[in-house]
């Protein structure tokens, strides 16, 4: 087996048969993440330590004593917490952060006998839809071709990249407004987003914390199920964390499932360019086949929704990038008098995008804007929320593209902010909602890039969402290595 | 919604984020466009509803106030920029 495409899934099965160690796969992926530098996946290596806790994870192997995920290395996007490992939310404001404590979804896949591979590249404190808002540098899709460089998605771009280019068998992300969906379908790879709740965001670089969530970043649905029941479960010290039994998504996705498929009309009114509104008509067809019913339905509020969402989550930004002040960690720009000292750390530190968000999130927060701004976003959730609510009495996911186009090229869209903002059109609704969604890979646009389509749940039922996802993927002709 | 320069300027100094007098023009030009495109929300008929701060229905509950860590001074401390005697250390802020 070519070890370069194996899967998660594949990957187990092999460790536990020992046909491999876990040191062999652990030094592969090192070389291979150390030696596939121009996608600029991964801002730090974990090659010593990676190494060392591979040689433990073949001892509970050979002695028949292995976790879920032994031995297998792991991406983590920059944005995690890693004890003592530099994690910089490719800020230069972190660039020599290292945490003292481990975040508790890392923890779980660590508990649970996985490996730090690496940490990967991001927008700059996963504010982004391309990954050039990085201090690193954007890291590249791997579909790129014909000297043209095209953007991975973001904000968990490089790893959308790194699983895309085969330098990683499986990553996390964290996603605001669709940075785990959107790059997985620039990138043409499987990427969750849990329902809000589902896992911890505790030692998560906060961004947006009533929209934050971690998932998985996998090349197939299982292993999106397997990392999820891993990475999931309460924490008392996230207030926010469901406190629901232990999870079963990749067991219980053998059994099959009569779904009903909502279509919603108002998705079909934005500025769909033919392939995709084809590719669209193509998915509704696998489900029909699959004995799945279509109904369409009604979300009123979705034209509102980009700027509830850009309100909401800038002034969660504004607040929670307050604690980047030069005092009690992170970059200092030094001066004699203190607020002169916050100024000049924070300019220095934050890049443009970084700056531009606190700025509107001060600004819909301040004295006097506070209602006509901030107050009538959260009203407006309040009813993008319902519109959700209502449809899911009649249908148990919903079926959209996850972007409005496929993957951009580098600098075309970074000098215009609301362009950029317009990738997340289908995404960002379901984030307000805090549903879970998946993007699955289906097929290539005519430039032979990647579409992948979004299926959204209900509140907790990420089992219908892998199901359906599951469908997309069977019957699809969609293959990853397609690009090479 | 215009944010002319003198805005600008104050959103600066409410963020803590120093703007140079040649930004301030392209700044104010992008926050309009933002602000402007947002405005958007005023077409939506709010009255009656109530506003969500929080998208789950799960009930965030209390715990007991009670202190279940301690002596991690060294912890807290270890990525300052600058510490003396088991302090953070500042400007004088204090005349």
């Amino acid at each position: 087996m070519d070890l370069k495409k194996i899967n998660l899934e594949e990957c187990l099965k092999l460790l536990k048969e020992k046909k491999i160690s876990s040191k062999e796969l652990t030094s592969f992926y090192i070389k291979e993440a150390e030696t596939n530098k121009d996608l600029n996946a991964y801002i730090s290596i974990n090659s010593d330590k990676a190494i060392k806790s591979a040689e433990e994870s073949d001892k509970r192997i050979s002695s028949n004593n292995a976790r879920p995920l032994e031995g297998v290395p792991i991406a983590i996007k920059d944005l995690f917490c890693t004890k003592d490992i530099l994690t910089t939310a490719a800020s230069k404001m972190l660039n020599n952060f290292k945490p003292t404590y481990e975040s508790t979804v890392t923890q779980n896949l660590w508990d649970a006998g996985a490996i730090l591979l690496g940490k990967t590249n991001l927008d700059e404190f996963a504010m982004g839809s391309s990954n050039e808002t990085s201090f690193f540098g954007a890291s590249l899709n791997p579909w790129s071709k014909n000297n043209k460089k095209y953007v991975p998605g973001g904000s968990s771009g490089g790893s959308a990249s790194a699983v895309s280019g085969n330098i990683a068998i499986a990553a996390t992300g964290t996603d605001t407004g669709g940075s785990i969906r959107q790059p997985a379908s620039y990138c043409g790879i499987v990427g969750l987003k849990p329902t809000y709740g589902r896992c911890s965001r505790w030692g998560i670089v906060s961004f947006a914390s009533s929209l934050d969530q971690a998932g998985p970043m996998t090349k197939t649905v299982n292993d999106a199920a397997l990392m999820l029941d891993v990475m999931a479960g309460y924490d008392k010290k996230d207030s926010t964390s469901a406190n629901l039994k232990k999870t079963n998504f990749y067991e219980k996705l053998k059994d099959k499932q009569k779904l009903r498929i909502g279509i919603p009309k108002q998705y079909k009114n934005t500025q769909l360019n033919n392939e995709i509104i084809k590719m669209w008509d193509l998915g509704i067809e696998h489900f029909k086949k699959n004995n799945c019913e279509i109904v369409e339905i009604d979300l009123p509020h979705t034209e509102y929704a980009l700027a509830t969402y850009y309100i909401i989550s800038s002034a969660e930004a504004s607040s929670n990038l307050a604690r980047y002040d030069g005092v009690r960690y992170g970059l200092r720009n030094n001066s004699e008098n203190i607020d002169d000292l916050y100024e000049k750390t924070r300019s220095e530190g934050f890049g443009e995008e970084v700056k531009r968000r606190i700025m509107i999130g001060t600004y819909v927060l301040s004295a006097g804007y506070y209602d006509a701004y901030y107050l009538k976003a959260q009203k407006v959730r309040s009813k993008i929320i319902n519109d959700f609510k209502k449809a899911f009495e009649s249908v148990d996911i919903i079926f959209t593209p996850t972007a409005p186009s496929d993957a951009f090229e580098q600098g075309s869209k970074i000098d215009d902010p609301i362009q950029m903002y317009l990738n997340d059109v289908f995404t960002v609704p379901v984030s307000l909602a805090g549903l879970p969604a998946i993007s699955v890979p289906m097929g290539l646009s005519k430039n032979n890039l990647p579409l992948g389509f979004q299926i959204i749940g209900k509140s907790f039922d990420e089992d219908s969402v892998f199901k359906a996802a599951k469908i997309i993927e069977e019957n699809s002709n969609f293959n990853k290595e397609d690009k090479k | 919604m215009d944010i002319d320069k003198k805005l600008v300027k104050k959103i600066a100094t409410l963020s803590r984020v120093k703007i140079e007098e040649k930004e301030i023009e392209k700044i104010s030009k992008e926050l309009s466009e933002i602000i402007t495109w947002v405005e958007k929300l005023n077409e939506v008929d709010t009255n009656n509803v109530t506003p969500v701060a929080n998208p789950s229905d799960i009930k965030i509950p209390f715990r007991k106030d009670e202190i279940n860590d301690g002596k991690i001074e060294e912890k807290i401390l270890k990525n300052a920029p600058e510490k003396k005697a088991g302090y953070f250390v500042v400007p004088k802020v204090v005349e």
